[in-house]
């Protein structure tokens, strides 16, 4: 954060502030760490247990298996330079393909169509109106035509005057017409979750109100290797996808990326950590923390903990989380979104009908608070390292 | 269903009568609906408009979705690109020269030199707050820079009882309307002084004192709401109007169609100010819209509408102070399109030279800003000097850097202000997971450090 001082545009003013040493936080003065020097809430993003470091390691991940990628290279990349990835591997493998969206022209204002433009015309790459009524609508139509829309909305906050169009158009318009007309070839994109100093408009997480809606799936990649093959395939599902993309890891989590074209399976969770005395369920940024707490229940409660990142969101995968649950005995489900008819309201209400003579305590969901996002206090609304570790301990006591 | 049944009892009745229908019939509407607003409960809107439709006109039918309609015989297209563009309004042109003669400049000079001072002070913030992120001491920041004039002028021709909904580069108009610098500086560092207790990002302003509603980051979102503020305003008999400003961009979004097209039909006193400034992040207005910019829009939706240049304070202060004239006598919207140019990035998180050439923006800073040009025509006028000048921005400076100073040192809200003001009141539920807040907190203090808040761990009031 501390970057180097920009010549101001207007002349004449060159400000001379009071020195920087008196503010409570050098790194973040401005906003909500309340973490202690040595607080186990310190998440390092870039050095989570699971990112894959090396090109051996992306090659030979088992989703790969007998695929032409697992033959091919691999380089680091961060999250968003695998979206770029995965985007120029979709309009250079179908050329019915069309990205767009506010700012995408230029880059984008995470800069995930950086250059592509350029390679591919400003007919296929281009930037709409500022709308996104509008261009998930648009979207519809292209994807209604049989041809494949990649649309972004610019923050996951600003999608819902594209509500209706979700929810009553692309969700629809297979059930309405029998399958006749769909919008499966429509992915919307959009950067999600919290950053550190979104606040209330920039850091909402709002996949809860569109697994509500069937005729959809939602997506949430948790890194740049899952991100290209989970990209890939929701471009290329039959159903429209909403793929939202955690942006605080744009660039803090980078990892070996395949560079040929690969696919990693919608609907299907990855049971990322075996474990015998808990299963916790989450995705996303979540499970950065959810690993960092895994590691303290190991270390302080020998506990085993087994993760699973659902990856696709809704519908979700089931019988994996089941078939965990039924071994550990106990679950806790994750998430930034508040508690409240979330995605942890669902999991937990599953896992008690299908595995209740299975269970040892309580599914617990460490989730978001039921209020706002702000900028002041999003460290102590955010589950951390902290309250998952309770929740893990809960459960093992109970 | 009802809607239906009752056109066609009116319909009837028109028939039959004799009764002549009379041409100029929106003037008639308006000024019966301004007279309604003085007798709210007595008048019976809905019925009164139905009996005044035309439906017969030189003998014929008359189409309800165009009632000034006539007939020709010759099939044309409208070809909009054959059409004028809508000329923009001057006062005083980029060299302080007043151009529109006709129009005495009668504001006592206190107040000009109020806007003059106004606007350098916001660009002054401006340019040491954008600093300010830069050295990471701010999360966010966005500049006003070439826009000073259009939210300092526009605000300068209300009242203080009129509503304002801002979008976010309005600071101009804070300012003028009484936030002060501390006022500024708490909101930015979202200490426990700021009004919004630290919840929002930086200037994300709002004042209930001031009848400035707290700016959300949505586009366009608050243009609705403004019609509806300005309805209240009308049903209550209140002398005050509602002003909303909005950019370019977001006159994309549907809430814009929404907002106007329900503002002229319940003929509500809000003035729409458009600060076109070129630019939405970087997606120039060339790429926004084919139409002639955003005033052409409201002449759709049958509102009385003109364009100005941005860059001449006379001129948005002249058209606003009429706008709310217009708005109040005769109980309708107005809307401005005030013509600029976005000298800044879009914000701290953007750099405009990835898409605009630092050519353009010389040129644009060099030539022509607001605040030169009112200079120029102070000094022609000999109401200020180059002395004046330096007294002036040396002050100004000094007060702002105080202001930063001190609300930097100012300890964050109590951090209950994370549960509260979600609701009136603290639902049980919510309750319940503040008190799950607490019990980490006092299960593992040692994993936190509450002191940046204002009564640390004591501050969640959840005993």
């Amino acid at each position: 954060m501390l970057t180097r001082l920009r010549p101001v545009l207007r002349g004449g003013v060159k400000a001379s502030l009071p020195s920087l040493t008196k503010t409570v936080s050098p790194l973040r003065g401005y906003s909500s760490l309340v973490a202690s020097h040595d607080s186990p809430n310190l998440v390092n993003l870039s050095e989570a247990p699971f990112l894959l470091n090396s090109a051996n390691a992306a090659l030979s991940h088992p989703e790969l298996a007998g695929t032409a990628a697992a033959e091919g290279q691999a380089k680091q990349l961060n999250l968003y330079q695998s979206v770029n990835d995965a985007l120029k591997t979709a309009l250079e493998t179908d050329e019915t393909a069309v990205l767009f969206g506010e700012d995408v022209a230029f880059g984008g204002v995470f800069r995930c169509s950086m250059d592509l433009q350029e390679r591919f015309g400003a007919d296929r790459v281009f930037n709409t109106p500022l709308t996104e009524q509008g261009l998930v609508g648009f979207g519809i139509g292209y994807a209604a035509y049989g041809s494949t829309a990649i649309a972004e909305v610019q923050f996951a906050d600003y999608v819902f005057p594209a509500f209706d169009q979700i929810v009553n158009e692309a969700a629809k318009y297979r059930a309405r017409s029998s399958s006749n007309f769909d919008a499966g070839g429509l992915t919307i994109r959009m950067p999600c979750g919290v950053v550190g100093h979104g606040a209330m408009y920039h850091s909402q997480s709002g996949e809860a109100f569109f697994s509500h809606s069937p005729g959809i799936k939602v997506v949430m990649p948790r890194s740049p290797f899952q991100a290209k093959g989970l990209l890939l395939a929701s471009i290329r599902s039959k159903d429209p996808i909403i793929f939202m993309e955690p942006k605080i890891l744009y660039r803090a989590s980078a990892e070996y990326v395949p560079t040929e074209d690969y696919e990693l399976p919608i609907g299907k969770a990855d049971v990322m950590q075996e474990g015998s005395d808990v299963t916790i369920v989450g995705y996303g940024t979540q499970l950065y923390h959810i690993h960092a707490a895994a590691k303290m229940a190991e270390q302080k409660l020998g506990a085993s903990v087994e993760i699973i990142d659902l990856r696709t969101i809704s519908p979700w995968d089931r019988d994996t989380v089941f078939e965990s649950v039924k071994k550990t005995g106990r679950c806790v489900v994750t998430h930034e979104a508040p508690r409240t008819g979330g995605i942890g309201a669902e999991v937990a209400a599953e896992v008690q009908e299908k595995c209740f003579l299975h269970l040892e305590s309580p599914v617990q969901r460490v989730t978001g608070w039921d209020t706002h996002m702000s900028l002041a206090f999003e460290d102590l609304q955010v589950p951390n390292v902290t309250r998952i570790f309770h929740s893990i301990k809960k459960a093992i006591e109970y | 269903m009802l809607r239906a049944v009752s056109n066609h009892a009116c319909l009837r009745q028109a028939l039959s009568s004799t009764r002549t229908l009379r041409t100029g019939l929106q003037k008639h509407v308006h000024k019966t609906q301004f007279v309604s607003v003085r007798h709210v409960s007595t008048t019976k809107p809905t019925e009164r408009a139905e009996v005044e439709k035309p439906i017969v006109q030189n003998g014929e039918l008359v189409f309800p979705g165009a009632l000034r309609t006539s007939f020709v015989n010759n099939m044309t297209f409208v070809d909009p690109t054959t059409q004028d563009s809508m000329p923009t309004y001057r006062v005083v042109g980029p060299d302080g020269v007043q151009i529109d003669k006709s129009y005495k400049i009668d504001l006592p000079v206190d107040t000009i030199l109020k806007m003059y001072k106004d606007m350098v002070t916001v660009s002054i913030m401006d340019a040491i707050m954008f600093d300010a992120q830069r050295q990471g001491r701010l999360s966010f920041y966005m500049v006003s820079a070439g826009e000073e004039g259009m939210a300092v002028g526009s605000a300068a021709a209300l009242k203080p009882q009129d509503h304002v909904y801002s979008q976010y580069r309005e600071q101009g108009a804070y300012m003028y309307r009484g936030f002060t610098l501390d006022d500024f500086m708490n909101q930015l560092y979202g200490n426990k002084h700021d009004q919004g207790k630290g919840r929002n990002m930086p200037v994300h302003y709002g004042s209930r004192e001031l009848n400035m509603h707290t700016i959300s980051s949505p586009l366009a979102t608050q243009l609705p709401h403004a019609a509806g503020t300005a309805y209240a305003q009308k049903m209550a008999g209140v002398d005050g109007v509602t002003l909303c400003y909005m950019g370019e961009g977001a006159a994309s979004e549907g809430d814009f169609h929404a907002a106007l097209n329900i503002a002229a039909t319940r003929n509500c006193p809000v003035i729409y100010f458009c600060r076109n400034n070129g630019y939405a992040i970087s997606t120039s207005a060339i790429e926004q819209y084919k139409g002639d910019g955003i005033a052409s829009r409201a002449i759709g939706y049958g509102i009385e509408t003109i364009r100005v240049d941005g860059n001449d304070i006379f001129a948005v202060h002249r058209a606003t102070k009429k706008a709310r004239e217009i708005a109040l006598r005769d109980q309708k919207p107005v809307l401005i399109e005030g013509m600029s140019y976005r000298v800044s990035h879009h914000s701290t998180s953007d750099d405009s030279f990835a898409y605009r050439s630092r050519g353009e923006v010389e040129s644009w800073q060099r030539k022509d800003n607001p605040i030169v040009r009112l200079r120029k025509w102070l000094e022609l006028n000999k109401h200020w000097n180059e002395e004046e000048e330096q007294k002036f921005r040396t002050q100004a400076r000094k007060d702002i850097l105080t202001a930063f100073s001190k609300a930097e040192k100012v300890k964050k809200p109590e951090i209950v202000s994370a549960f509260t003001d979600c609701w009136e009141d603290i639902p049980p539920h919510l309750k319940e997971q503040q008190q799950e807040l607490g019990e980490i907190l006092d299960t593992y203090p040692e994993h936190f450090d509450l002191s940046a808040f204002e009564g640390g761990r004591g501050g969640l009031h959840d005993k």
